[in-house]
């Protein structure tokens, strides 16, 4: 790439601060990205672009059957198979689009460590989240249960110390709010919005349940709080008088983080609901996390166990019937032409992002047809280095979430940093969500760009705070999720479309994050078990036969 | 028209006669500070320095042109070579390790510019003077300025502003008046003068910046840090070990952090190890986590049941100084060559979490002061039961603890941590000069607390019984101050730690 060419990659993709920096870094003598190792992992655009470019609905020549067919192999399809058979229900089939299982937890591994290509951490659940207690106690992360039933994690599984700190200005700093040279009505604000946090924290409406809590199944439906639901943040902020930068950049980072969207496009329940549902109580501090090297794809791995999965199955379609679902897929498995599989099911649990269901479910009404087109996902860029050295920086030292202020990426976490000597190679995970507000825009700007763009924006960003970092780069891969995460834009939650979309569609099931409004492992899991549950619940009078 | 500006002449050589003998001080300090034998060094410098100006003054009569802005420039190269000499060599000495080639060629380079200065000057001002006022006055403000250099150094410059910033100060002086020169001879400048001017202006940003960054660049250059003759220095992939000799004998540093003095070593390892080795019943299997200077397993070889031990430390370069230095292998008895000592050059976390042969009788942890998070890790729940599982089930620990006088919240923290990891405390500490007063914990799982051992190896030079149990009584200043526990999740000791020490220095 050219220095020209380069410059407006980095303008369009990191802004004015980063060509700044460009403006007087020299690049002699530093490696090129072609000099690197690396390329685009996780395609699932070729198959893709296969179902695309068929016309007509193939007929498949054989047919199987089973008990249940689940379809995603994301975490909610893979704790729905879980929970169908701890209620005893084995005949269950997996199809999944992708090569492999897990969805955006799915994880990789380089010579240097194993690391995360997307999710990467769990909030530690308090008392009422059994599920995900009991999960998390099996993976042996869980040394004992209180007497009040909160989880007493296994100290090596939470986040070690130091968790995370923030480049401002040229120096690391602990924790995620910058508060050097904040003046004191920044600091009061920050104060003020924290107050106006636990005052939901401490919140319980007539059925004593709290405003937020996770899985949100567990929350509030109280009217005060579902009016959250239909103000952005960016107004909420500004209707209640937090004008401070700062305090803006730093709910913004957690919009980015959660939703992939800016503050304009994040409802302001999502936003409470981010922070508040990660206490205990009013002035508790935010509940520790559990996290792996291999992030969340440590979870997936324990969830796959014994599932039987066909991937690399695309569902071309989903017909209820009077007392089966018939599911064609394109079978591109093998090595050679993908050949048509039909499967009839007695029941099928779509764990699917919703655009999916709208062009493969038969049959959906208009209405839910309209609702199911309404989920909007954010792209996001995840790339990993591997490094000869790891990065230090002046200021606080490096810890395993590191973010840059004033950058569009959401920084990098480090692979090791749960393990052995704080030194040495290690693998960095660098996460970089597309905010555009239209979201078919970020998908676009996403996909135009190829593996030697996306790293040298990747590099290019880090080293504003790691010069010359890429000479020690030994490798870099990048994966490009063209559908990253559900957006939670207002309305998303409350205006009736998300409950309308998760209702049952005949045989049909559907469980998905997106169904929760909200991407995160716990709702995914909790979709998971609500749809096998139900589906079970149906069985069961016919499994006894009349 | 010489009127006005002529007593501007003579500030000038002041100023440059200061900076000169400045920067001849930095060097000599910086050389006898690292290299030991101040009077060697001292001599060595200003010989060198002396023959320096000498060629530098030879050198003059190779210019005959432009004087003014010759002179210029080399008054702005000498602020930006001598501004920036200490940081150099600190860093050639932290990071190059020929030290003594940059030292040298620096105390050359600078000297045979400032020898350029005085004869270059003497033929600027010998159009505006008398030639007999001119070699008086011009010698006497340049033997000023030594003067002056010579009383601002030891009483002000050093303890006040170090040598790093006394450095780069006075390189900025020297820039400064570089600048100024372009002003006040002006109409002797033949040539661009902006260009002259905006060179002065960048070696000012650049001993500017320097200036700001100076303290991050004394804390890893161990400014001061070392009164002693360094004898081994080495910066290993882990830390930077120095040995310092001495009028009592040798220390160990590292990263700037004294290990031992061989002067009283043998109390820090005595109150270390016995109170454990002592108590237990034929210890036959001991670890040691840390310790590298093979002291500890040196006292550990004074109890004739052991038959094994098995010493964890991270940095191979450190074991290998405990076999092969020769006043370390004289100190240590060569208990790392023993047949019974075996050596593992790995974390100590992973070691213990992977460690699956038969269990320890006594274990002794001689982890350095957890200054950072990495180090912190070492005292935490998570290690401590890590270790509890490798033991026999009522086998004696001992775990140094920081000082209790200087970080007594920290060294509580490391107390409440063992406890909260299932054993049984009983803290104790020693007067060891080197440290002040220092902290163990004495611990194991069981239905009590361990008592001071009733009998100890014969030939200790500074433990007995009648001693050892008044050292696990705290007086007032020491006692039990409420802490948290540290984690790994959790690393409160680190911040206890960083705040404690900060207050004492």
């Amino acid at each position: 790439m050219n220095e020209l060419a380069r410059r407006d990659l980095l303008k369009a993709f990191l802004g004015a601060p980063a060509l700044l920096a460009l403006g007087c870094a020299s690049r002699k003598g530093q490696r090129t990205i072609a000099q690197m190792d690396g390329g685009l992992v996780l395609r699932r655009e070729k198959l893709g672009h296969r179902l695309r470019d068929l016309t007509l609905m193939p007929t498949p020549s054989a047919w199987s059957t089973c008990d249940v067919l689940v379809v995603g192999g994301g975490v909610a399809g893979l704790s729905a198979v879980r929970e169908l058979k701890t209620r005893g229900i084995e005949n269950v089939v997996l199809m999944e689009l992708d090569e492999n299982v897990g969805g955006t937890s799915q994880g990789g591994s380089l010579p240097v460590s194993a690391h995360p290509w997307g999710a990467h951490y769990v909030t530690v659940p308090q008392a009422a989240n059994k599920p995900l207690i009991a999960l998390l106690d099996e993976v042996g992360a869980v040394e004992r249960i209180s007497a009040s039933g909160e989880p007493i994690m296994a100290e090596q599984h939470l986040v070690a110390d130091p968790s995370e700190r923030v480049f401002y200005r040229g120096r690391w700093y602990e924790g995620l709010y910058p508060f050097a040279g904040a003046s004191a009505d920044e600091r009061d604000q920050k104060e003020r919005f924290e107050a106006e946090i636990d005052r939901w924290v401490a919140f319980r409406d007539s059925e004593g349940k709290p405003a937020f809590a996770l899985p949100m199944s567990l929350g509030s439906r109280d009217p005060r709080v579902q009016a959250l639901d239909k103000v952005s943040m960016a107004k909420w902020l500004k209707q209640n008088g937090y004008t401070s930068p700062r305090l803006h950049w730093w709910v913004e980072y957690a919009c980015r983080d959660d939703y992939g969207t800016t503050l304009a496009d994040t409802s302001a329940w999502s936003v409470f609901f981010y922070y508040a549902s990660r206490k205990k109580s009013a002035g508790a501090s935010y509940q520790e996390v559990v996290t792996w090297p291999e992030g969340n794809s440590h979870l997936v791995n324990h969830l796959k166990r014994g599932v039987a999965s066909k991937t690399g199955h695309a569902v071309l379609s989903v017909e209820s019937g009077e007392d089966s679902v018939s599911v064609v897929a394109l079978d591109a498995s093998g090595a050679g032409e993908p050949t048509v599989v039909g499967v009839r099911a007695r029941y099928v649990v779509m764990a699917t992002p919703q655009f999916i269901n709208a062009r493969v479910v038969r049959g959906l009404s208009e209405e839910r047809l309209a609702a199911a087109k309404s989920f909007e996902q954010s792209p996001w860029m995840v790339a990993n280095l591997q490094i000869r050295e790891r990065p230090g920086g002046a200021g606080f030292p490096l810890c395993w979430d590191n973010v840059l202020f004033d950058s569009p990426s959401l920084g990098y976490v480090v692979a090791t940093h749960q393990q052995g000597p704080h030194r040495g190679p290690t693998v960095l995970t660098y996460y970089y969500p597309l905010v555009d507000s239209d979201a078919r825009v970020a998908r676009r700007r996403l996909l135009e760009l190829g593996w030697e763009e996306w790293a040298e924006v990747a590099l290019s960003d880090l080293e504003r705070a790691h010069p010359g970092l890429r000479n020690y780069v030994e490798r870099i891969d990048v994966a490009r999720w063209g559908h990253g995460m559900v957006r939670s834009t207002p309305g998303r939650i409350w205006d009736g479309r998300r409950e309308l979309a998760a209702q049952p569609h005949g045989r049909v099931h559907f469980a998905h994050s997106d169904l929760s409004g909200v991407a995160l492992f716990e709702e995914a899991f909790d979709q998971g078990n609500r749809a096998a549950a139900a589906v079970a619940a149906r069985m069961a009078p016919e499994a006894a036969g009349p | 028209m010489s009127f006005r500006r002529t007593p501007l002449f003579y500030l000038n050589v002041l100023v440059v006669g200061t900076c000169g003998l400045v920067y001849e001080l930095i060097a000599g300090t910086l050389a006898s500070y690292v290299l030991g034998d101040s009077v060697t060094q001292f001599s060595l410098i200003i010989g060198l320095y002396l023959s320096a100006m000498g060629v530098g003054a030879w050198l003059s009569g190779f210019l005959s042109k432009n004087l003014v802005r010759r002179f210029l420039d080399i008054e702005l190269g000498v602020g930006l070579v001598g501004g920036l000499s200490a940081p150099l060599l600190f860093m050639s000495f932290a990071y190059l390790g020929w030290f003594q080639v940059v030292l040298y060629g620096l105390v050359f380079i600078i000297g045979a510019l400032v020898g350029l200065e005085l004869p270059l000057l003497m033929r600027i001002l010998r159009e505006e003077l008398d030639f007999k006022d001119l070699v008086s006055r011009v010698l006497t403000f340049d033997y000023l300025g030594a003067l002056l250099a010579s009383l601002l150094f030891p009483i002000f410059l050093v303890p006040t502003l170090g040598l790093m910033r006394t450095s780069l100060l006075f390189g900025m002086l020297n820039a400064g008046v570089a600048l100024w020169g372009s002003f006040i001879f002006a109409d002797l400048i033949t040539g661009g003068i902006v260009f002259l001017r905006t060179r002065a202006i960048l070696v000012l940003v650049i001993l500017t910046a320097a200036m700001f960054n100076a303290k991050a660049l004394t804390s890893f250059a161990e400014e001061g840090m070392f009164d002693d003759a360094i004898v081994y220095a080495k910066t290993s992939k882990y830390q930077r070990i120095v040995v310092t000799r001495t009028g009592m004998g040798f220390k160990l540093f590292l990263n700037g952090n004294l290990q031992f003095s061989s002067a009283d070593e043998y109390r820090y390892h005595e109150a270390l190890v016995h109170p454990a080795m002592s108590t237990a019943v034929e210890p036959k299997r001991v670890l040691v986590l840390g310790g590298g200077d093979g002291l500890a397993v040196r006292e550990i070889f004074k109890y004739p049941s052991v038959e094994e031990v098995t010493l964890v430390d991270l940095d191979p370069a450190m074991t290998d100084l405990g076999k092969e230095l020769p006043a370390l292998t004289a100190l240590n008895v060569n208990s790392l060559h023993d047949t019974r000592t075996t050596i593992v050059n790995t974390d100590a976390m992973s070691w213990l979490a992977s460690y699956d042969g038969p269990p320890y009788d006594v274990a002794i942890v001689d982890f350095p002061d957890p200054n950072n998070f990495s180090l912190g890790k070492l005292y935490t729940r998570r290690l401590y039961r890590l270790l509890a599982s490798r033991l026999k089930p009522e086998a004696p620990i001992t775990v140094q603890s920081t000082s209790p006088l200087y970080a007594r919240i920290s060294y509580w923290c490391i107390v409440e941590t063992i406890k909260a990891s299932g054993f049984k405390v009983s803290p104790y500490q020693a007067t060891v000069p080197s440290f002040g007063v220092w902290g163990y914990v004495l611990a194991r799982r069981g239905p009590e607390e361990l008592v001071p051992p009733e009998t100890l190896p014969e030939g200790l030079r500074y433990l007995n019984v009648d001693s050892l149990g008044s050292m696990f009584k705290f007086p007032v200043d020491m006692g039990p101050v409420p802490t948290g526990i540290n984690r790994l999740n959790d690393q409160r000791l680190v911040r206890y730690y960083e705040e404690e020490w900060r207050r004492w220095q």
